[in-house]
């Protein structure tokens, strides 16, 4: 129980960081207005957390210009994706209940 | 307590993970509508093509085949017409664009394969190898339909499947395509039409 507990990870504890991650997860990248949209979150706020993320190495950033205006695009690396994985593991033991991505309760 | 907060994380990331990566406001209505102009087109033509009774499928005059062209286009445009209504409709009730970076894809991915076919089946025509024209219509389609279905929900991919089955068994009854075109954009639009409007769409509509 101790060690389910552990990989419980704390960078995923907060529903914008944990939106964050879950869109890079199945999406090659994301832009910034795009993150905000999705998950209805300020400009500050998605900055803040993508920075977060960036910090722990979980995401990368690129940024580029498109039509000479400036472009954000986030990606998840393969250390956060591994990190992402196991923190839905545990979710899941934790819960005793499996989760299936293509089942969709909307 | 604890729980209920991991057991929200879960939704929550499911949530996000299918709404940033599929369109999931395509209308499970708009399968049954294109389903009956199917039906209609194909009684239509049926009655086109017993008019013609005299011409054999190697003969095929060419006021004939533009009649039955511009009814598969009618059943195309009514289809198209429908299904964008109807799914504006449901996307403005789960509070979606219709037109964001997941229906791009979805369109994308469902085309590319379709116009592939459809010039294709030009071809076909061209060469008048008429026999093998709805055959080969639901064999493309399938095949677009289980491309697309990736970008949506993944239920179309066993409509796709069971298109593109159809289609290759029609290419062994060369000359009852019209009965296996029905079937496969008539009766599997309206049965997986229902299927989807049951499992996806009633549950919000309550």
């Amino acid at each position: 129980m101790k060690n389910i507990i552990s990989n419980i990870n704390k960078a995923f504890d907060h529903r914008i960081r944990l939106g964050i991650m879950s869109v890079l997860m199945v999406n090659e990248y994301a832009d910034f207005k795009t993150l905000k949209e999705l998950l209805g979150a300020t400009d500050g706020n998605v900055a803040s957390h993508t920075k977060a993320l960036e910090k722990k190495n979980y995401i990368k950033v690129e940024k580029s210009f498109i039509d000479r205006k400036p472009n954000t695009r986030y990606l998840a690396t393969d250390k956060g994706k591994k990190a992402f994985q196991e923190h839905l593991d545990a979710l899941e033991k934790l819960l005793g209940s499996g989760i299936n991505m293509d089942n969709n309760k909307n | 307590m604890e729980n209920k907060k991991y057991l929200q994380d879960l939704s929550e990331i499911k949530n996000m993970m299918n709404r940033s990566s599929r369109f999931i406001s395509l209308s499970g209505l708009a399968g049954v509508f294109a389903g009956c102009y199917a039906l209609i087109g194909a009684v239509i033509a049926k009655i086109l093509l017993s008019e013609n009774e005299a011409v054999l499928a190697n003969d095929l005059n060419s006021n004939l085949v533009k009649n039955l062209f511009l009814v598969a286009i009618a059943v195309l445009i009514f289809a198209v017409v429908t299904a964008v209504l109807l799914t504006t409709r449901k996307a403005r009730k789960n509070q979606q664009k219709i037109w964001d970076n997941t229906s791009r894809r979805l369109l994308i991915n469902f085309f590319a394969p379709l116009l592939a076919g459809g010039i294709f089946i030009l071809v076909l025509l061209q060469y008048e190898l008429i026999g093998l024209i709805a055959p080969s219509m639901l064999l493309f389609y399938g095949l677009s339909l289980v491309h697309a279905s990736k970008y949506t929900f993944g239920d179309l991919r066993s409509l796709g499947y069971a298109n593109v089955i159809l289609g290759l068994i029609a290419t062994q009854f060369i000359g009852y395509g019209i009965y296996f075109w029905a079937t496969g954009f008539g009766i599997f639009h309206i049965i997986y039409g229902i299927w989807m409007y049951n499992k996806y769409d009633r549950k919000n509509a309550e």
